[in-house]
């Protein structure tokens, strides 16, 4: 069995068009009970049975810590992902019967600092939401950078406002709004610590800033999820198991190890915590590395993948599996 | 340098210039050379944004060499106790990016990490390095007195007169040593007294 990986009956409870892209899913237990505690930054991976095919998104918890009588998340649409958004803002409604896993935290609050310093770009504030409440509750001390394109597609940002005021600060990218990343980073006091979640992007610019200004690394948090992208279809032997398998276009490496009955560990499905991590034994191609787990010497030297996002593309790959 | 033996106790480094326009030196006697000798590899301009700190060991030397890498700000003080106050005010002033580099003997770096704890830093970003003399600084464990600079194994406390061995169990909050009664069976039994840290 998967680290992790224990399961939760749930229903959907409510389905809550956010903005054009955005929607928020809330999900209470099957049986009435609380659901498990959880600490803000934590996801839930999502299984999504679409017909044949089973699909497991990780989405950050976005509601308060202190109220565990139901899950929400927030998907943003993506049109030209491998459709897991589009299933969730096109197929799920209230009453459906869904599983979602246990809450895993790979982004939570260090409590020791003194304050906490958040940037959130676009769908990113997801996990800051449950952070805020949770810090909020505590009468922690943080302050909130948030960039969205415009106005309209700052989801949550009125919520944010009202709740936290002058604490929260919004730039819109329309009205070329840029934070002040120097000043900002420069300015904070000593026992300040950096959380950031956005597109890859902006946490590279943000990270890269934020060690040349001298930020020790163990006080820069960050989360990027990434998705797993469709490619061209490819075929894996996986050796301990001895099978040969197709990953289709619009499958990952590890949706597709999985279908042909082989469990092998995972936690977050997006790149990031490493449980996945697998050796290649031999292979005759390019891989196409997603994840933010291996060093850039390891993705260079083809001995390791992390099958949650990353593919292959060539004549043949043999794993360790 | 002192050996690793149990979990608690502290590995120091060697220091090495870290990114960032503001670093915090503090040093005592012998430390004073852990910081020469870093200065070797330290990035052109690298003192311009540092201030050093030091309190010399009893024969005085090594001012003249942390004077010549020309810190933006050199203060001497005559020992730990007395520069606290200056220490705490410069971090409570300070701000992400500062950098914080202890070198010397394991009271001064536990000390100073200790207030730079309460601060906010974690010991982890801290950078140390160990020179100098291995004295210690314990805490007896039954009356809670401190007692500097023990280099004897065991180790007489300063405060309520007990023979105590000196354990390799640190603090990091106490920034000491935990000294325990070693005869409490029969204090007339009294075991050799070495030099053990000296």
């Amino acid at each position: 069995m998967s680290t992790g990986t224990t399961k939760l009956d749930v229903v959907v409870s409510d389905v809550v068009p956010v903005n054009d892209l955005v929607t928020r899913f809330h999900f209470r237990r099957r049986d009435g009970e609380l659901l498990p505690t959880f600490s803000g930054g934590a996801h839930v991976v999502v299984e999504m049975r679409d017909g044949d095919l089973t699909r497991l998104n990780p989405y950050s918890l976005m509601g308060s810590p202190l109220d565990t009588r139901e899950y929400t998340i927030s998907v943003r649409r993506d049109d030209v992902g491998r459709g897991g958004s589009l299933f969730m803002h096109r197929s799920v409604k209230p009453g459906l019967e869904m599983v979602v896993s246990y809450p895993v935290n790979l982004f939570s609050l260090d409590l020791r600092a003194k304050k906490h310093l958040m940037l959130a770009g676009g769908i990113g504030i997801t996990p800051f939401m449950a952070q805020t409440a949770q810090l909020a509750g505590a009468g922690g001390n943080f302050e909130l950078h948030y960039t969205c394109r415009t106005a309209s597609l700052g989801t949550y940002a009125d919520v944010l406002q009202e709740r936290y005021g002058r604490r929260i600060r919004l730039y819109h990218d329309d009205l070329e709004e840029r934070i002040e990343l120097d000043r900002l980073l420069t300015s904070q006091p000593l026992g300040t610590h950096l959380y950031v979640c956005g597109p890859a992007g902006m946490i590279n610019w943000v990270r890269a800033r934020a060690a040349e200004l001298g930020w020790p690394p163990e006080t820069v948090h960050y989360e990027h999820f990434a998705a797993p992208q469709p490619g061209l279809p490819f075929d894996v032997t996986l050796a301990v198991s001895g099978k040969t398998i197709r990953v289709g276009e619009q499958q990952s490496l590890l949706e597709a190890i999985e279908a042909a009955g082989v469990d092998p560990p995972y936690l977050c499905r997006g790149g990031v915590c490493g449980q996945c991590e697998t050796n290649v034994i031999s292979y005759d191609g390019e891989f196409i590395h997603n994840d933010h787990w291996l060093s850039e010497e390891d993705h260079r030297s083809g001995c390791k993948i992390m099958p949650c996002v990353s593919r292959f593309e060539g004549k043949s790959l043999v794993l360790e599996r | 340098m002192a050996a690793k033996t149990i979990i608690s106790r502290p590995i120091y480094g060697t220091l090495s210039p870290q990114p960032g326009k503001h670093h915090l030196f503090l040093a005592d006697a012998e430390g004073a050379l852990a910081i020469v000798d870093m200065a070797k590899t330290a990035p052109p301009g690298f003192f311009d944004g540092a201030e050093i700190v030091f309190i010399p060991g009893t024969d005085g030397k090594h001012v003249a060499v942390l004077e010549a890498l020309k810190p933006a700000q050199f203060h001497v003080a005559p020992s730990f106790a007395s520069l606290l106050p200056r220490l705490k005010q410069t971090l409570t002033n300070a701000h992400m990016g500062l950098r914080l580099y202890l070198a010397g003997t394991e009271g001064l770096i536990g000390q100073a990490m200790q207030v730079a704890l309460e601060a906010g830093i974690d010991h982890t970003s801290m950078q140390t390095e160990h020179r100098g003399s291995l004295a210690r600084r314990m805490q007896c464990v039954h009356c809670k007195g401190i007692t500097e600079n023990v280099t004897t194994q065991p180790a007489t406390c300063a405060h309520c007169g007990l023979l105590l061995l000196v354990r390799d169990h640190y603090s990091r909050r106490l920034a000491a040593f935990q000294g325990v009664c070693i005869n409490a069976e029969d204090r007339s039994e009294i075991p050799p007294v070495e030099e053990a840290f000296p």
